[in-house]
Parts: structure tokens; C-alpha cells; sequence
């Protein structure tokens, strides 16, 4: 990559700036509305602008596929890319490693919080199974793990990480309409704080629309998206809670 | 429009139903010997009660079931010491609720005579079926009048959280050929021991369910239906903590379709096992008279179990399902059976699996609409992929005869619809329905071929699952976590404290003029 650093979007040749669009925009169906969004992916920077379609959605809408290309370019080098950083360890080594330094189990508390009632994603992390051929958390010695379900009040998280003195909490936010996964997230937060709990612990959060980025904005430890594997998720914790631990 | 068939062991299909009555005779017992909150409260909304109290808005029937509970009377149900008192002080029911939530205490007030009740409360429960009647006979005579659509309709989901955007978004769906609008309820509404009230602005994943909601959406249906000359139905759901409630206001509003589950609430929303089947009971009693459409959860149960290797789980549930809705006086015609097309699509032969667990669906209940849902499961961030699954899921739909076909939606991992997205649903669907018009009737499925086979295999194992099911009981078998790989204590779950067990005293006659007019009563 090194002698690219300049990107722009590919079609067919090199640096054709080749994109593809598609919108609905509040306006009548006809030739306005056509020049309206030719001048609005103008605006985006596209130029040879094609209305590859456009369709009528009654009542004052109309849906277009857009075809455009740009000049804009993303420089490569310039880019610091936020994920948490793992050493990939297979599961016996972590377990060998917890087991030698931290000398017993991590505690780990899960739970989907607030209204929120996805329990799959969580599951997938947590159980013995785990997700697409990759153990989850239950199956190494290395933890504990309490998997609290949906539908959990952050004030009852907070009880259980007391009860059972956790290490680490992991919460998993699917529904995100309305942003009230960052209500949810920040009324944790703000608990565990409250209750002098939030340096002790390692604080993880997880879910299809949930980047690294917007868990450490929300004072997180680190967030995983779609796809992540337990064997990520077991190796970031072990990393970071050895090091927190000093150990 | 013709359909394929193919055969069933029909022994097995006999015994299946036996066992099903059976599992739900046991559960029928004790639903009989209990009451709910929400059914004393629904009652008091037939009886007309409406309104809210206070800034808390708290809705008058909670205020009238809280103090009835204070005061200890609430095992008598809530119909006779609200009446009696409308008697004794010569006001209406409205009234005496108001008088209650302003402090009016039932304790101190004399008994009429028993003639006195019976004439006046007689009066009351015709009066409140036949406001219901009247509604069903006004939907009836609009979809006469405007002609219904060809099957399987096409059902749209519209869920803005804004009742007055969900509006456009819904009259844009119809005008692009939606024949059924689902507003989808607020995240965690089904916990809510109590119906908010009024037009609703702001909910997350959905727009809340009240009455005022449903009339909105009615009155922009019935605009739009009478536009394009085509009935369309209205659906919400009917379940959760206020089943009873909901199921009496969509009766007043007009609604066709309820989402309406003997045991989802139990099992995805933890709701206690007792509540939900005896509020089950009343909201589909309610449904059976209103002339309303339910359409049952199953294939939620297949975005949590793989939906090959518990394919016989849906089939089970169904069966049960079935049970509970005659026992409420249901006819086929209101079942909408749900199943769904989520197996893994890296399956080699999935479409086979699918058309066989389509078939199998409408073969056992052949007059039911039944409701077909979309992939969702296996629905990603890679939209075109997903356009294209939809496009096999309504070409299953169509070629096997189901009647309602809820329409993938693209963008399914990704965010509720926007506009366009249903609008892409639709053109996939008018497209293949087109197309495939016809194909169901020249099809003729191989006989003791895979999809025979295939079919008759979950039968057999959903036959062992109730087998086992009557064994245990009912309630055991879903501590056991046999639907959907979900555990539910009996003793837990949420709305426990809302059920309580009918005393000597206790009387209830709209519920018993319901069962009256249905031909259920036992
Ligand atoms: C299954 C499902 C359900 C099931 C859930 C069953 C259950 N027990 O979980 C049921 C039917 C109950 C359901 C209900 C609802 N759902 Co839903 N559901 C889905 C569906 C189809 C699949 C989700 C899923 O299981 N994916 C598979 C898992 C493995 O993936 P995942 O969650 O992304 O998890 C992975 C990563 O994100 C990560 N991860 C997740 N959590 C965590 C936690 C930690 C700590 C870590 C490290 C990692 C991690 O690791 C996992 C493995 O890689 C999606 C659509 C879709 N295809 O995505 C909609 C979807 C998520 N649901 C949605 C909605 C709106 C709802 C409802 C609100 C609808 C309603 N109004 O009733 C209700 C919610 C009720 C509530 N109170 O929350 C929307 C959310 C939209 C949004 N962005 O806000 C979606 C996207 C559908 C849609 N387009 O409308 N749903």
C-alpha cells in the first residue's frame, strides 16, 4: 500500500471516482425533481452526474439511483484507524495465562441493557457455542462468566458486578433507533461512577451499530461491532485486565 | 388462484390435533379458575371507560383496579362493585370511575337488589357488544363495498415512533400496493401494565399503541383504501402485559389483524406464564366477536433455534396456538398461523427446506391465513443479497398459496424501513406475484420426494415434541426451554402480581356473554 497512499473509489479504471447512490427526496415525482437531485449530488461533489433511475412514491416523494463520479481522494497515511488492539492468543494459552498470573477466573457480568431485548449477539460472545465456529467466554477456564439476559436495568447490572465482585462487564446494545443506546449506555456510566466501581473494571460494550470510536466517546473500555468473534473479546479482556492489574 | 398439495400422514395430523387439545385442555382449567388486571380493565373500557387522571396521566381504569385491589375487592372482578355503584348513585359507569379516581370509596356504599343489577347490567353488556357488532359490520360493508385484494396480501411495516409520520409513510406504502399496514409498537411497550393514552409523538423502534393512534391510522387508511379502491387493513399487536386492553380498543377502532401469541410474551418478552394465558383468552374472545384477524409469533422462534434442525417446533406451536383460538371461539378464518423463511441461506438445497416447511404449513391448516414472515436472521449489511432472498421467500410464498406474506425489507440488519425500502419490497413482490401467478397450479411435488418427505418428517417429530409436552404439562415444558431454546420459570417473569384467582363472588358478564355468543362457554 505504501506507494498508493491517495485513494478514490474504483468502477471499471483507476481513479474513476466511480459511485453509486440512492435517496428519496420530499419532492413530486417529474423533471424538478430530477434536476433537484442531480444538483444535490452536485453539491456532494459528483460530477457526470446520471439519474440512473428515478421513482415514483406518491404523494409528493421520489426515489432515485444515482450514478456519479468525484474528484475527492482520502490519503491513506493520514488515517489512524480506532479499534482496540489484540495479540491473538489461541484459548489454552489464555487460560494457562490467566490462570498462572491472575491465579483464578475472570469475573465477567454481560448483560443487554435497558429496553433493549437482543440477547443473540450477547449469547454469541458469552456461550459455550459461541459464533461461527469460535468458542464462547464459558467455554475457557480462564473465565467466570454471568450472563444476566435482556432487558436488564443498569441498576441491577451495577447489583450483580457488586454481588460477585466482576472484573469485567460486558454490554451488548442492538436497537439504536432514536439513539437510545447512548441514553442507555451513558445511564451505566454514569452508575458505576457513582458507585465508585468504574476504575476497578474492565468496561465493554458491543452490537451491530456500535464502533470502538463511540465506546471510548462514551468513557468505554472498547466497543466491538458486527462480526466480532469471543476470541477477540477473550483476548482483549485478558490483555487489558492483566496490564490494569498490573500482572 | 390454485395451490399444490401434498400429502400428509393424516392419522398423524389427527393425533397431533388430539394432543394439542389435550396440552390445552390442561392449561384451559386453570386459565378458567383466574383473572387479570387487564381483563378487569378491559372490561371497565367496554363498559365505556376512557381517560386519564392526574399529570402523571395515568390511565382511569389503572387508578379504578388499583383501588379496587386497596380495598380488597378485586377478586370479585371489577364489572359488579362499578355498577353496583352507578346504581345506587344513579350515574354512569364513566362517572363512577371519575368519582373514584376524585376519592369516592365503594366500601360504604349499599348493595342494590340483585334484580336491579342483573337488568341493569344486562343492559350495559348488550350495549357494549353491540357496539363492537357495529364496528364489524362497518369494516364488513367497506370491504364489500371496495373489494379485497388477491392473496397473498401484501403486509408493510411502518415505525417511525411519530404516529403522524407513520401516517404518510404508511398512505405512500399503500399507494405503491400495500394491501396491510403494521405499525410496529414502542421497544418495550409489551411492559408497560398499562395502555398510554392518546396521539404519541415519540417512541423508539416503533410508535406506541394507543387508541387515539388507531383511530389516527384508520381514518389515513380508510382515505387512501378509498383512493386507490382497494380495502386495507389496519394490524397492531395485542400482546405484552395489556393484551385484553389492546384487543377491546382495536374492537372500537376498527382494527382487522391483531399480533396475537398464546406464549411470545412468554418467552420473548419473560412475561409470567399464567398472566399471558389467561389474558390470551379474554383478548382472543374479544378478536373471535370483533371479527379480528390474529396472526400468531412462530417464527420468532426460529431467529433464536435454527430453523432446520426446530423447524417441528413451529409446527407445534401452531398446533397449540390453534387449540387455545378455538377455545376462544375462533374460526380457521381469523387464524392467521404464523411460520417464517429463515433458514441459513449457505444451506445447500435451502429452498427445498423452505417450500417444504411453506407446504406443510398450508397443508395442515388449509383455511387459515396463514402469515408467512421474511428473512431477517440471515439478513446482513449486504442489501443486494438480501433483495435477492426476498425475491425467493415471495417466490415460495406465491407458488405455495400463503395468504399473508409480511414483505422483506432490504435494509432488515440495518435500520426499521425508510420510505424507499418498502417502497423496493413492493416492487419485489408485485413483480414475483405477477410472474408466478399461476405457477402453483401446474405444480405437482414429486410423490415420497424430498419435499414430502421433508414435511411429513417435521410432522412426526413435532408429534414427539407434544407427546412429550402432555407428558410434562404445558408450564413444565416451557421451564424445560423447549420453544426457541428459552427457559421461563412459572413463578416468574413479569405481571405475576396482575393474576389472581377468581373468587365465589367474582362475576364478569361481558366474559360471560362473549363465551355466550361464541358457543364456548363451559
Ligand atoms: C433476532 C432479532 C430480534 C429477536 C430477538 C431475539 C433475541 N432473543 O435476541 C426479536 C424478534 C425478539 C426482536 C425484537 C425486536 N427487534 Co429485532 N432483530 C432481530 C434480527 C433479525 C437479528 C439480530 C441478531 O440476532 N443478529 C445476530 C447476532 C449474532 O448479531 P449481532 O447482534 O450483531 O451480534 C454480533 C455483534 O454485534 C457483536 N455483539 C453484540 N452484542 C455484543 C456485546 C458485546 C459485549 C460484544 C463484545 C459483542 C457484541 O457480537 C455478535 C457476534 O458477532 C435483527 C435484524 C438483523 N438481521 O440484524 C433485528 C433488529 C436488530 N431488531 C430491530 C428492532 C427495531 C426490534 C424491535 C424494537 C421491533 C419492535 N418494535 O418490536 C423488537 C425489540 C424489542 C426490544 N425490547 O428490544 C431493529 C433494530 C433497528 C435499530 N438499529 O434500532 C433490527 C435491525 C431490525 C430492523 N431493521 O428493524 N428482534
Amino acid at each position: 500500500m505504501s506507494e498508493r497512499n491517495l485513494v478514490r473509489p474504483y468502477g471499471d479504471q483507476m481513479d474513476d471516482g466511480a459511485v453509486q447512490l440512492s435517496f428519496t427526496l420530499p419532492v413530486e415525482f417529474g423533471p424538478l425533481a430530477r434536476e433537484a437531485a442531480k444538483k444535490f449530488c452536485e453539491k456532494l461533489g459528483f460530477y457526470e452526474v446520471t439519474i440512473a433511475t428515478m421513482e415514483d412514491l406518491s404523494e409528493g416523494y421520489t426515489f432515485f439511483v444515482v450514478y456519479g463520479k468525484t474528484d475527492v481522494a482520502v490519503d491513506l497515511s493520514s488515517i489512524k484507524v480506532i479499534a482496540p488492539k489484540v495479540q491473538r492468543l489461541p484459548r489454552e494459552k489464555i487460560d494457562e495465562l490467566v490462570l498462572q498470573k491472575l491465579k483464578r477466573p475472570i469475573v465477567v457480568v454481560g448483560a443487554t441493557i435497558g429496553t433493549d431485548a437482543h440477547t443473540i449477539g450477547l449469547d454469541s460472545i458469552l456461550n459455550m457455542k459461541g459464533f461461527h465456529g469460535d468458542y464462547g467466554l464459558e467455554r475457557y477456564k480462564a473465565f467466570k462468566v454471568y450472563n444476566l439476559g435482556a432487558q436488564v436495568p443498569p441498576i441491577e447490572l451495577v447489583k450483580k458486578v457488586r454481588e460477585v465482585g466482576a472484573d469485567v462487564v460486558l454490554v451488548s446494545q442492538v436497537v439504536t433507533q432514536r439513539n437510545i443506546h447512548i441514553q442507555h449506555l451513558t445511564e451505566l456510566m454514569e452508575l458505576l461512577y457513582a458507585e465508585n466501581l468504574r476504575d476497578k473494571l474492565l468496561v465493554i460494550v458491543g452490537g451491530p451499530r456500535i464502533t470502538h470510536e463511540l465506546a471510548l466517546e462514551l468513557g468505554y473500555d472498547a466497543g466491538f461491532g458486527s462480526g466480532t468473534t469471543p476470541s477477540e473479546v477473550a483476548n482483549f479482556i485478558v490483555q487489558e485486565l492483566l496490564k490494569k492489574r498490573g500482572l | 388462484m390454485g395451490r399444490p398439495t401434498i400429502r400428509l400422514d393424516s392419522k398423524l395430523v389427527e393425533y397431533a390435533r388430539s394432543l394439542a387439545k389435550k396440552i390445552t385442555d390442561d392449561v384451559q382449567k386453570i386459565i378458567d379458575e383466574h383473572s387479570t388486571v387487564s381483563t378487569e380493565r378491559a372490561t371497565l373500557r367496554l363498559l365505556g371507560v376512557d381517560g386519564v387522571v392526574g399529570e402523571d396521566r395515568i390511565p382511569l381504569v389503572n387508578v379504578v383496579l388499583d383501588k379496587l385491589k386497596e380495598w380488597n375487592m378485586l377478586d370479585q372482578g371489577a364489572f359488579k362493585p362499578v355498577v353496583n355503584a352507578a346504581i345506587v348513585l344513579d350515574k354512569d359507569v364513566q362517572q363512577i370511575c371519575e368519582a373514584i379516581a376524585d376519592g369516592l370509596d365503594l366500601r360504604t356504599l349499599p348493595q342494590p337488589k340483585r334484580q336491579v343489577y342483573e337488568t341493569f347490567s344486562k343492559k350495559l353488556v348488550e350495549e357494549a357488544l353491540a357496539r363492537i357488532k357495529r364496528k364489524s359490520e362497518e369494516r364488513d360493508a367497506l370491504l364489500q363495498q371496495l373489494g379485497d385484494p388477491p392473496k397473498p396480501y401484501k403486509y408493510l411495516i411502518v415505525a417511525t415512533g411519530n404516529i403522524y409520520e407513520d401516517v404518510v409513510q404508511a398512505r405512500a406504502a399503500v399507494f405503491q400496493g400495500a394491501d396491510i399496514i403494521a405499525v410496529i409498537r414502542s421497544t418495550a411497550q409489551s411492559l408497560l401494565d398499562y395502555v398510554p393514552y392518546g396521539a404519541t409523538t415519540e417512541g423508539y423502534g416503533g410508535t406506541y399503541a394507543t387508541q387515539e393512534n388507531f383511530r389516527i391510522m384508520r381514518q389515513a387508511l380508510d382515505e387512501a383504501a378509498r383512493k386507490v379502491g382497494r380495502y386495507i387493513r389496519q394490524v397492531n399487536y395485542a400482546s405484552g402485559l395489556c393484551m385484553p386492553e389492546i384487543a377491546v380498543m382495536a374492537a372500537l377502532e376498527g382494527l382487522d389483524i391483531l399480533l396475537n401469541d398464546a406464549m411470545y410474551g412468554i418467552l420473548f418478552r419473560d412475561i409470567n406464564m399464567l398472566r399471558t394465558f389467561t389474558d390470551q383468552y379474554i383478548s382472543r374472545l374479544i378478536c373471535a366477536y370483533a371479527n379480528i384477524t390474529i396472526n400468531t409469533g412462530e417464527d420468532n422462534y426460529l431467529t433464536t433455534a435454527d430453523a432446520i434442525e426446530k423447524a417441528h417446533t413451529v409446527t407445534a406451536s401452531q398446533l397449540i396456538n390453534e387449540q387455545f383460538a378455538l377455545k376462544a371461539g375462533l374460526k380457521p378464518q381469523l387464524m392467521g398461523l404464523g411460520h417464517a423463511f429463515e433458514i441459513n441461506p449457505n444451506v445447500e438445497d435451502s429452498l427445498l427446506y423452505e417450500i417444504a416447511h411453506a407446504m406443510l404449513s398450508r397443508e395442515l391448516f388449509p383455511d387459515c391465513p396463514v402469515k408467512y414472515m421474511p428473512p431477517t436472521r440471515y439478513m446482513t449489511g449486504n442489501i443486494f443479497k438480501g433483495y435477492a432472498m426476498n425475491t425467493l421467500f415471495n417466490l415460495v410464498s406465491s407458488m405455495t398459496g400463503q395468504s399473508i406474506q409480511l414483505l422483506g425489507i432490504l435494509t432488515e440488519a440495518i435500520h426499521t424501513p425508510y420510505m424507499h425500502d418498502r417502497y423496493l419490497a413492493l416492487v419485489n413482490a408485485n413483480y414475483v406475484f405477477s410472474a408466478a401467478r399461476h405457477l402453483g397450479d401446474e405444480i405437482l411435488f414429486k410423490p415420497d420426494g424430498f419435499i414430502e418427505k421433508r414435511a411429513n418428517e417435521v410432522l412426526r417429530k413435532a408429534v414427539e415434541l407434544l407427546e412429550h409436552i402432555s407428558d410434562v404439562g404445558l408450564f413444565s415444558a416451557i421451564e424445560q426451554g423447549i420453544f426457541a431454546d428459552i427457559k421461563r420459570s412459572r413463578e416468574g417473569g413479569k405481571g405475576l402480581e396482575g393474576v389472581f384467582k377468581k373468587s365465589e363472588a367474582y362475576e364478569n358478564p361481558i366474559r360471560s356473554a362473549l363465551e355466550h355468543e361464541l358457543g364456548v362457554r363451559r
